[in-house]
Order: structure tokens, then sequence, then C-alpha cells
């Protein structure tokens, strides 16, 4: 990472506008703005057109000699297919409402960073390849013709948004640039404009199984030596399965868990939870990942991951399926996996083993979240929860962008965050629930390359989480999305030092007092238990 | 810059033509033939394109949730805000269109980087001078039915007898038409003196602001100072709809340049941003339910080819490191 200024100097953003007209700046690519572009050989292994070896802040891209053609084909394409482009093409009224909503604009002031503007980039090509008034009126009517810096514009902003929606959520007619961005980046793939943080996860999921090109035998280790750690820190010995055939569920979630900390605590977690209950799950590592970047691709790649799942849970003859905890896993597994991949008759409507509720929010995907069923378990008076476990603890909670505007999981979790901790405080309303704001790694930009863009985007996150930390002394925050894990403590480091963040399992797997058990006197990151070698007043 | 004044010129020159043609002996032109051509472009153009978004395949189900899903039921749902079934979906659309839920959540960004806070505090000026302008247009739109109907009907008195409950002036005035004028005029300046608006803002931003504000104004001054005759333009109106156009003398200028800049609306309309008064009930974020778990959504054209990279694939690709690891395989090597 470059040498990045304190926050107190990237707070100071300038908000002005440029002089001239938008269409007249051209953008600008430095190290910390952009993503690296997809290599070669991934494109070539997925099929996509156009692999070469090409850099943004050279002059020339190296687009194919037919560009133009490809991207107005693709565009009509795209205009037959999805009604959401057409009508956001044509009803948007540039009120503004969206403008400030944007953690990339409120961070970096860029004028191309509201939500309006970014989607104007496209706007202004559809009405000057596709409309009369732009053939009577030209420029004047916000219509331009295509032009290599055009698609240099698209590449910096289609990829400095994390498709979070929450500008949608304020747009008087709903025009969601989660949308525009994505069939953007597909127009972008077609002429192989691309980035390769997100098309080298595409690839390693296709043959792995998961985005991090982990093995099946490599997968096996990582497991084994979380379930060492786990007999260290509990006594307990729990006992995984694999691809095991008949097994009543399998789970499912990002391969970000097993990978790196802090998911592996979440995962471990998942395990001891799993192993409390003796639930009959099952693990695959064909199926190894929740997450699917190829919903940051294009409608194909999105399906052909997400297939994986249904395929595997037909394979193994499981009932239904539980996902673990992800953020854009679970927009895809809401709003498009039964459209795509489904019916998935061959499985049953989810019951909990434990409790008996029947998850009909769920009869006809099969697949629940593991905190609806976390949580329906402890509402049940299933789970003995000692909160003391994780004393010390004052907890605040991330909603993250996909499971916030694209399902509405806001109390579910905290249901779950308020039973395994003693301290737990919101953020302020304006950055919580369907108003939350993004970590800035969503839709593939957690990228190492893009780290400045990314802590300015994080700037009103990083700012709620440095209020409550300040008022309320937060020193942990909790959140279900694996990126979040990935990127929040980056973004806490920066913006909030000091604050540490942790998936919900995690939690839950600290406060669960299994019968019997020998006394833990250390958390899952094998930290002492406040109170455990001194005396009561400790904690 | 160059947009807003194009707009103004566009909007003053229109207005110009009007005066003065219908001036210059072609009150037929401006009192017949537009209004008919305007009406037809009106409705064939405004057909055409919502059926062009309505044939078009929604694929797949996206709402923006903006609260707590149904879930375990003893979990209370945001039922308007994140509706599940087809009639919740309904209020939260009515809402949206009737109330302009969305707008009503606007915040207003407040950087106080010397402070070290970033703060969202409620903005509801957009939403009010919206739903003022929208709702006092409504009004007064209706409020002309009395030009096309005779008798006119109780409704009609009715809404115009609310309208003016403040007696204030002679003829009485009609709050909708302050309101209107407030209305139109934030949105305008809004645009002009907001930095960020400003920036984004197009001729066609600007023109239907001039030419609905243009209509206001010549529709004012010809109620409250040219006093028109009411009876000869009722005259005219009824003509038209009736289909049997008459010219009765003694119409003012001032109405030839209002009805004409009203007749430019409807021709401008379908090809506009206007149409977002169609596109609002299209949109696949706010008219879908979120039940997608619940209920499977149908995309037309979902590819039944597109198949996973399959485990019999995988377990090629991996078998022997899987035996090595002690996974299960299907086949043995």
């Amino acid at each position: 990472m470059s040498k990045m200024a304190p926050p107190e100097e990237v707070m100071k953003v300038d908000y002005s506008t440029p002089a001239e007209s938008w269409m007249d700046v051209k953008p600008e690519f430095k190290l910390g703005n952009y993503s690296y572009p997809g290599k070669p050989d991934v494109l070539k292994y997925l099929g996509l057109p156009n692999p070469r070896e090409w850099n943004p802040v050279e002059e020339d891209w190296k687009l194919p000699p037919d560009w133009r053609e490809i991207v107005r084909d693709g565009f009509r394409e795209l205009l037959k297919k999805y009604r959401s482009l057409k009508v956001f093409m044509d009803v948007c009224v540039r009120c503004g409402a969206c403008a400030d909503k944007c953690h990339f604009y409120i961070g970096s002031g860029d004028p191309k960073n509201m939500p309006v503007l970014r989607a104007e980039l496209l706007r202004s090509i559809y009405r000057g390849e596709f409309t009369v008034a732009a053939k009577i009126l030209g420029k004047l009517s916000g219509s331009r013709k295509l032009e290599e810096d055009v698609i240099k514009e698209w590449f910096m902003y289609f990829y400095q948004c994390t498709q979070c929606r929450r500008c949608s959520l304020y747009c008087p007619y709903g025009i969601d640039t989660a949308e525009i961005t994505f069939l953007a980046r597909d127009l972008m793939n077609r002429i192989g404009v691309n980035i390769n943080w997100i098309l080298e996860p595409v690839a390693n999921c296709n043959r792995t199984g998961n985005h991090l090109g982990i093995q099946p035998h490599a997968f096996k280790d990582m497991m084994d030596f979380l379930v060492d750690d786990i007999e260290t820190i509990t006594g307990r010995r729990v006992e995984p399965t694999f691809h095991r055939k008949g097994a009543e569920i399998l789970f499912i979630t990002p391969s970000g868990d097993i990978f790196a900390e802090p998911g592996i605590y979440t995962f471990m977690g998942y395990l001891l939870l799993f192993d409390y209950l003796d639930l009959d799950v099952t693990w695959s590592t064909y199926a190894s990942e929740g997450g699917n970047f190829g919903s940051f691709t294009n409608d194909k790649w999105m399906k052909k991951l997400n297939a994986k799942m249904y395929h595997e849970a037909k394979r193994l003859g499981v009932k239904y399926i539980i996902g673990g905890e992800c953020g854009h896993m679970w927009r895809v597994l809401n709003q498009f996996m039964d459209t795509m991949n489904g019916p998935a008759d061959f499985l049953e409507v989810p019951k909990s083993p434990i409790t008996g509720t029947v998850f009909n929010n769920a009869k006809s995907t099969k697949m629940i979240h593991l905190v609806e069923f976390t949580a329906d378990l402890i509402k049940n008076g299933k789970l003995k929860l000692d909160k003391s476990r994780n004393a010390g603890i004052t907890a605040t909670w991330h909603d993250s962008c996909n499971t916030s505007r694209g399902m509405g999981f806001f109390d579910e979790p905290r249901y779950v965050l308020e039973n395994v901790v003693e301290k737990f405080v919101d953020m302020p309303a304006q950055t919580i629930r369907e108003q939350t704001f993004c970590c800035g790694g969503g839709a593939g930009l957690n990228n190492g390359e893009f780290t400045e863009m990314r802590l300015r985007g994080g700037l009103p996150r990083g700012n709620a989480l440095r209020y409550v930390q300040e008022k309320f002394g937060v020193n942990t925050m909790s959140c279900i999305c694996a990126i979040d894990r990935a990127t929040l403590p980056g973004l806490a480091d920066y913006w909030a030092p000091g604050v540490k963040v942790t998936g919900l399992h995690e939690l839950v797997g600290n406060a669960l007092v299994f019968e019997g058990e020998e006394e833990r006197t250390m958390n899952l990151r094998q930290e002492d238990l406040p109170g455990v070698e001194g005396s009561e007043e400790d904690e | 810059m160059a947009g807003l004044v194009t707009a103004f010129l566009a909007v003053v020159a229109l207005a110009a033509v009007a005066a003065l043609g219908a001036g210059a002996g072609m009150a037929n032109v401006f009192g017949i033939a537009v209004p008919y051509v305007a009406v037809a472009i009106f409705v064939a153009g405004f057909i055409k394109k919502v059926i062009g978004w309505a044939s078009t395949p929604q694929p797949f189900s996206i709402a923006t949730t903006g609260g707590q899903q149904q879930s375990l039921p003893w979990i209370k749902q945001s039922k308007f805000d994140n509706p599940s079934t087809p009639f919740q979906t309904v209020v939260r659309m009515a809402l949206e269109v009737l109330c302009f839920r969305s707008l009503f959540r606007n915040t207003k960004l407040d950087n106080r980087a010397s402070e070290g806070r970033v703060g969202y505090g409620s903005d509801k000026s957009l939403w009010l001078f919206s739903l003022m302008f929208h709702y006092s247009f409504l009004i007064v739109l209706f409020r002309h039915m009395r030009f096309f109907l005779e008798p006119v009907p109780m409704v009609v008195t009715g809404v115009e007898f609310v309208d003016s409950i403040l007696q204030i002036a002679a003829p009485t005035l009609y709050l909708t038409d302050v309101f209107f004028v407030v209305g139109v005029s934030f949105l305008l300046a809004r645009r002009i003196w907001d930095p960020k608006v400003s920036y984004i803002s197009l001729v066609s931003d600007y023109f239907p602001l001039f030419l609905i504000l243009a209509i206001a104004l010549s529709g004012i001054y010809m109620r409250y100072f040219a006093k028109v005759d009411v009876i000869a333009i009722k005259q005219l109106a009824i003509g038209l709809v009736s289909f049997k156009p008459v010219i009765p003398p003694n119409i003012d200028w001032s109405f030839y340049m209002h009805f004409f800049l009203v007749c430019v609306l409807w021709a401008y309309f379908p090809f506009s941003k206007l149409m977002h008064l169609g596109g609002v009930f299209l949109s696949p974020t706010r008219n879908l339910p979120n039940n997608t778990r619940m209920v499977r959504y149908i995309n037309p054209w979902n590819d039944p080819s597109i198949k996973p990279h399959s485990y019999a694939d995988y377990e090629d690709d991996f078998r022997e490191k899987m035996i090595e690891a002690g996974l299960p395989v299907d086949k043995e090597a």
C-alpha cells in the first residue's frame, strides 16, 4: 500500500465540482484508484474474449478492432433482456437524491462517484447511440458517441462501485446502480476490459470449487488444522465430514472463512455449533464456496458457479442446504438462485431437526441462512450460552450491504448477537440497517492495489465506527459477511484503530457451553478469557 | 450553464411563436391543429414507451429491501418497506407513487472534517417541494376539467371551492397556483444553485422546468391580469373534445401562448425524462415482492444449457489427491 495520509487529512474531502463539463474530464489512472486487469491465462480458461497483457495507465488498451460494434450490439442485447436497464436508462430525472449517498463519493468527492453520474456514463451512450434526441441536440442532451475514453471512464467508475445499492434505496424510481454496474461490467467483459481480482476467483471457483483455489486435499488440511485448534481450546474433538451421502444437511460457506483470520474463528464457531447439536451435516470441497464472483462478472458466470450448490446437494442426497455468513452470496441465494438454477424439487422444505421449526420463508429455494437457524435455536432455548465468555467485548453490528438491501436481514443477527455478548450498541441510525454503509470491498474491490480508494470509500463506515468507539467504548464490530471480515480489519485499523472484527458465529462458538465440558480458559482466538487466571473482579 | 440558457431561450422562443402566430391570424393552427397533433403524439408516444418497457422481460426479482424481511414468526416484518406478498407490494408502490416514500428518506451529507464527524441529517426539502409541485399540478389539471365538461361536475366545483378557500383577490386566488409556482421554482433554483445538481443537469432537465413554469405563469396572467374571456375559451375547448372545433372570436393572445406551451409539453412528454410518470410503476426494485426464497421467480430467457463444472469432472481432476487425503470419491482410481 502506498503511503496514505492520516484520517484527519483524508476526511477533508473536496466536494467542489470542476469548471468543465464532466464529459471533458478524463479519468486519471494511478496506483490506488484502479484494480489490475484480468490475466490472459485466466481469460483463456474462462473463454472470455480478448485475452492479452494490458495496463490501464498506458494509452493503448489493445481493444479488439471491432470493439465499438461489440459494445453497441451488446448494449442492444442487454436492453432487450433487462427491463431494469431499459427503465433505468429512461426514467432518471437527475434529482440528485442519490448523489451524497455513495460511500465512494463521500470519501472521494469525485462527482463521477455520484450514482447519478455513474449511471450517466452509460446513459450518455444509450442516448447517443439509441435515441433521436441526441441527433438533434448532441452534447447538450447529455449524449455522446462511443470512444475509447468512454471505455476508460467505465473501467474506472464501474470498478469504483461495490454494488452496495445504498443509492437505490433513496432513488424515487428505485434506480439500482448495482444493476447498472453489473451490466456495464458485462459489456466491458465482451471486449476484454475487466479485473483480475474478480476473474481469477471465478476461474478458481469453477475448477477447484472455491475462489481461493484451495484444492480438495488442502481444504481438508485446513479443516484439520482448525479442528486441532478447537481441541486445544475446548478439549473437544469435533468430527466434520465431507461428501457424506445421505446426510440431512449440506453446509456451504465462503471459502474466506477457512482461509484467513478472522474468518477462521467464525468457521470454528460453525464447527462447534454443529458438534453441539450433533447435527447431521456434511461439507463439500466441490461446493466449497458460498460467494459468487460470477455475480460481479455476468449472468452466465453467476449462474454457472451457483449451479454447483444444487448439483452437489442432489448428488449427496441431502434434504436441504444451510448457508454460512456471507453478503453477496446471500443476495444471489435470495434473489437469483431459484430463478437461475431452480426448482430444487429434489430437496425438502428446511425443518430444524432440533426445534421442529419449518422455514417456510425458504420453502422454494430450500436453503436457509445459518443465522436464521441459530436465532431459532436460541429462541427455543436449545443453546446454553455464557455471555461472560465474550466478556470485555462491547460490540457493534455492521449490516452487510447485500443482506440488508437485497434481503432485509436485520433482527435475526442482532437477536443472536444480543444473546452472546454482554454489551451491544448500534452505530448511528443513518449508517445501519437498510441505510448501512459499505465496507468498501464489495463486488470484487478488496484487492491490494485498490487499498487507497477502498479506505477512502470506507470513510462513512469508519467514521460511524469511530463514533461508537469513542462514545460507548465499542471494541468489536461483528458482521455476517466474508468480504467484510477481510475488509473491515484494515478499515478499522485506519479509521478506528483498536476495534477488532468478528463474525457472528465466532461469538456464538465462544459462548456455547457444552455439557460436561472442561472449563475454557481462552476464546477461539486463543486469547485468555478475562477473569480466568485472576479473581472475579477482573470482569 | 449552456443547458440552462438553451432551455430558457427555447421556451421563450416557443412562447413568442404562439403569441405572435396567433395574433397574425394563425389561430386555427394554434387552437386546433397543434393540440390535436400534440395529443396524438402524447398518447401514441406514451403507449409505445410503456409497451416497450413492459414487453421487455425482467429476468430477476431484485427488490431493494428497505426494512426487515419476512422471517421467523416472532420477528416483526417491515411489511411495506420489505413486502413479501402482492398486497404488501401494492401498498409499497402506493406509498412510493402517492407519498414519494423513497424521497422521504432523503438525508444530507454533513462532513465536519475539523470535528472528525460526518453526519447524515434528514433533509425533507426535496420531498416536500416535489410533493407540493406534483399535487398542485394534479389539482390544477383537474380544475381545468371545467373547460371541457358542461355542466361542470360537482367534484370539480368542490375542488375549486376548497382551493380558493382563502377568498383573496378577484378572481379569487387558487392556493394551488401559488404552490405550483413555488414548487417548480424550488426545483429550478435547486438545480441552478446546488453545485452537485447543477453539475449533472442537462438541457433536458432545465427545459421541462422552464416550460412548466411558463405554462403556470401564462395561466396566472390570463386569470388574474388579462382576465380573459373564459366563456369563449370553454367554447373552443368543448369544440376540440367533441371533434367539432371552432375558433371563437375575442380570445386573448395570452391564451394561445398558454395553450401552445401545454401542447409542447404533451408532445415532448413521451420522449423525455417526464416519462418517470410511467416508469415508476415498472421499476423492478420497487414493484416486486421480496419472496424469492418462497416462490420461484421465472426468467423467460434463463438458459438451461449453462451447467456447472460437474462434480464428476472435478473428481477426475483431483481424484488422486482426494483419495490420499481420505476424502470420499464416487469412482476409485
